[in-house]
């Protein structure tokens, strides 16, 4: 514990802070470091319980996988949701409704439109057609080999980048926050995470979610009503102070800075919406539901939930402005005009700790480290399936896999992506990694959701077509990025940016989908003409869900 | 899987009424969403300025925020409708076509 408070003190020290001057401070930190610690600890206690449980309930794949297909509605719904909203949400939405206003919000309502079209034109599809992965649906009727080789590849590069993006997140977040060193949290995230996912699969990860979203839900809930207890309730009330103190003044509630021209508005709604159509572990939620009665149920849900937070967040948002940004105590230096203490992320984090003390400082700390363990955990479910489910079991032994060896290998992908996950981590330590979770939505929006839609509404797409679309939607999803200012000019440090936009989905996405329908169209070969023909099964299977993979009983 | 009962239920003129029923109304929701959405983002895109006015004179309420919170609540309202008459309607017949299929099959 000591040396925790003297690498606390030296942060502080670092950060700016006079020490002598700022005693009691100091001492209110520690005391915070305690109650997030002991909280993150009672999580942990919970969902290692739960995992023990889970255990014991994981036996065949489909347990594994997809918690035997025995989650209901509510309860996916709120996994869902908690999947969705990673500590991205909660610490950088409210930090962009703090820096940029109404911008804030615009990214809110993209980041939720996904939703209902996602339920009104996939989400029973998606439990008809698919068992495991999605890449069950877009192989249904194509090349098992190559469509399933081509969809493991471009799920477990989302994965990747968006690990990245939540490893280096984790670290900066506990260094301040516990006042544990950046390793040290690194390893925990990917340790726990292993434990969680190995020993008790999708059943624990779910529960892990599940009691994350409520956490998250119930903490952000508490702080907004506090907050906005000081200004009665009142949203004209917050709206006069907050407008009369930031620095864009009327502007706050105007689109701003972040969106500056058309292009990168509509490639970034393009991006968010089907993007979050593309992102291998929501899409696996579909198929631990029980029939596509609850996996509509579920998007019922999460879409609520996350409506409901978003509009909390923006809450958050705009009073932070208030009482977070015109309190010295909260800048390094005791400025208001200089940095925020820990950086642009900790707005949420000086707002709990502003309107409820340190105990809910504390709460909030731990919910920010718990939702950055379960998404990660989520995450890396998706990637171990893709690789054992895709990619050994389909590919590699071409079906005949048995199921021990199968479970066999997933424990061990999700060992190994853990620690590709800690030394990552490490790696990006000092990177900007903002651009990462951009690019795992680039890319699920341009590779995997392109040919996952048409695999399951256009007759016409065969396998050649599938490849092609996929392969040209990742890799320039993957391209426009790199080539862009965010890692050619920010990372790379190159003088100006090649492509001219931030948002890869607006050029990526018809890239994709013109080659798919071109090699498509071009395909004459007898396969393709059989690939063709079994649509009509898969059709109906679609529709009716005759034939669906079933809840397995316990 | 079999190739036969799919066959059937392609055969039953319930499939095409479900097909279509489903399919026009999903679209229709579908469509009222990506409507306006993407009209919301060409807002915001080509006249930002309009959605930073007050909704009424001397009101804090902007019309970009009445618009996105009317948004959020009507989107889900959609989903609420969409999953009412799924899980109901669209089940119902989904049940008897899978069923009349089985029948044939005896």
């Amino acid at each position: 514990m000591m040396r925790q408070w003297i690498s606390l003190l030296g942060l502080l020290a670092l950060s700016g802070v006079a020490m002598a001057a700022d005693a009691v401070g100091a001492t209110e930190k520690q005391a915070t470091n305690w109650h997030a610690i002991i909280m993150f600890c009672l999580f942990v206690a919970m969902t290692m319980g739960i995992t023990y449980w889970a255990a014991s309930r994981t036996k065949s794949t489909a347990d594994f996988y997809t918690a035997g297909g025995g989650i209901t509605g509510f309860q996916n719904g709120l996994a869902i949701a908690g999947d969705y909203m990673s500590a991205a949400t909660l610490l950088g939405l409210t930090a962009m409704v703090f820096g940029q206003g109404y911008d804030g919000y615009i990214y809110m309502m993209a980041f939720f439109a996904g939703w209902p079209v996602i339920l009104f034109l996939m989400a029973e599809r998606l439990r008809n057609l698919g068992k495991f992965t999605f890449s069950d649906i877009t192989a249904y009727r194509l090349d098992q080999g190559k469509v399933r080789t081509m969809a493991a590849i471009s799920s477990l590069t989302v994965v990747c980048f968006y690990l990245i993006a939540q490893m280096v997140g984790a670290g900066q977040l506990i260094k301040l926050l516990f006042g544990l060193d950046y390793n040290i949290a690194i390893f925990a995230v990917g340790i726990l995470m292993m434990v969680y996912v190995t020993f008790g699969g999708m059943v624990a990860t779910t529960w892990v979610q599940i009691i994350k979203a409520c956490m998250l839900l119930s903490g952000g809930t508490l702080v907004m009503i506090l907050a906005m207890s000081q200004f009665d309730f009142s949203f004209s009330k917050l709206m006069d102070n907050a407008m009369s103190v930031h620095k864009l003044g009327d502007k706050l509630m105007y689109p701003g800075g972040l969106l500056k021209d058309p292009v990168t508005a509509i490639s970034l709604g393009l991006g968010l919406m089907f993007g979050t159509a593309g992102l291998p572990h929501i899409l696996m939620r579909f198929f631990t539901v029980t029939d596509a009665k609850e996996a509509r149920k579920s998007v019922l849900y999460a879409s609520g939930f996350v409506a409901y937070f978003f509009n909390v967040i923006f809450l958050m948002g705009l009073s932070a402005i208030i009482i977070v940004g015109q309190n010295p105590e909260f800048f390094e230096g005791g400025d208001i005009g200089k940095k925020l203490i820990g950086g642009g992320n900790m707005v949420a984090m000086h707002l709990a700790k502003a309107v409820g003390g340190d105990m809910l400082l504390g709460f909030l700390a731990a919910v920010a480290f718990a939702t950055i363990l379960a998404v990660v955990s989520g995450l890396a479910l998706a990637g171990a399936s893709a690789i054992s489910h895709d990619l050994y079991a389909r590919v590699i032994m071409k079906g005949q896999a048995s199921e021990a060896s199968e479970i066999r290998v997933s424990k061990f992908a999700t060992i190994v992506l853990g620690a590709i996950a800690i030394v990552l981590g490490i790696l990006f330590e000092t990177q900007n990694v903002a651009f990462m979770v951009g690019l795992a939505f680039g890319v699920a929006a341009a590779a995997n959701f392109p040919v996952l839609i048409l695999s399951m509404y256009w007759k016409g797409l065969t396998t050649r077509g599938a490849l092609f679309g996929g392969y040209s939607g990742l890799i320039s999803a993957v391209l426009f990025v790199v080539l862009s200012k965010s890692v050619w000019v920010d990372v790379l440090h190159n003088a100006a940016p090649i492509f001219p936009y931030t948002q890869p989905a607006l050029f990526a996405m018809p890239i994709a989908f013109l080659m798919a329908w071109i090699f498509s169209k071009s395909d004459s070969s007898v396969r393709a003409s059989a690939e063709i023909e079994a649509f009509e099964d898969q059709y109906v299977r679609a529709q009716t869900g005759y034939g669906a993979a079933a809840a397995s009983n316990h | 899987m079999s190739s036969a009962m799919y066959e059937r239920m392609r055969g039953n003129p319930k499939f095409g009424e479900l097909v279509a029923k489903r399919g026009r109304f999903a679209w229709t929701l579908a469509i009222i969403v990506l409507a306006m959405f993407y009209g919301f983002v060409m807002v915001v895109a080509f006249n930002p300025l309009s959605l930073g006015q007050p909704v009424a004179e001397g009101s804090r309420l902007t019309v970009g925020v009445a618009v996105e919170l009317f948004m959020f609540i009507f989107f889900w309202v959609l989903t609420a409708v969409y999953v009412r008459r799924a899980n109901t309607e669209f089940d119902a017949l989904t049940q008897q076509i899978v069923q009349e299929a089985w029948k044939e099959n005896k």
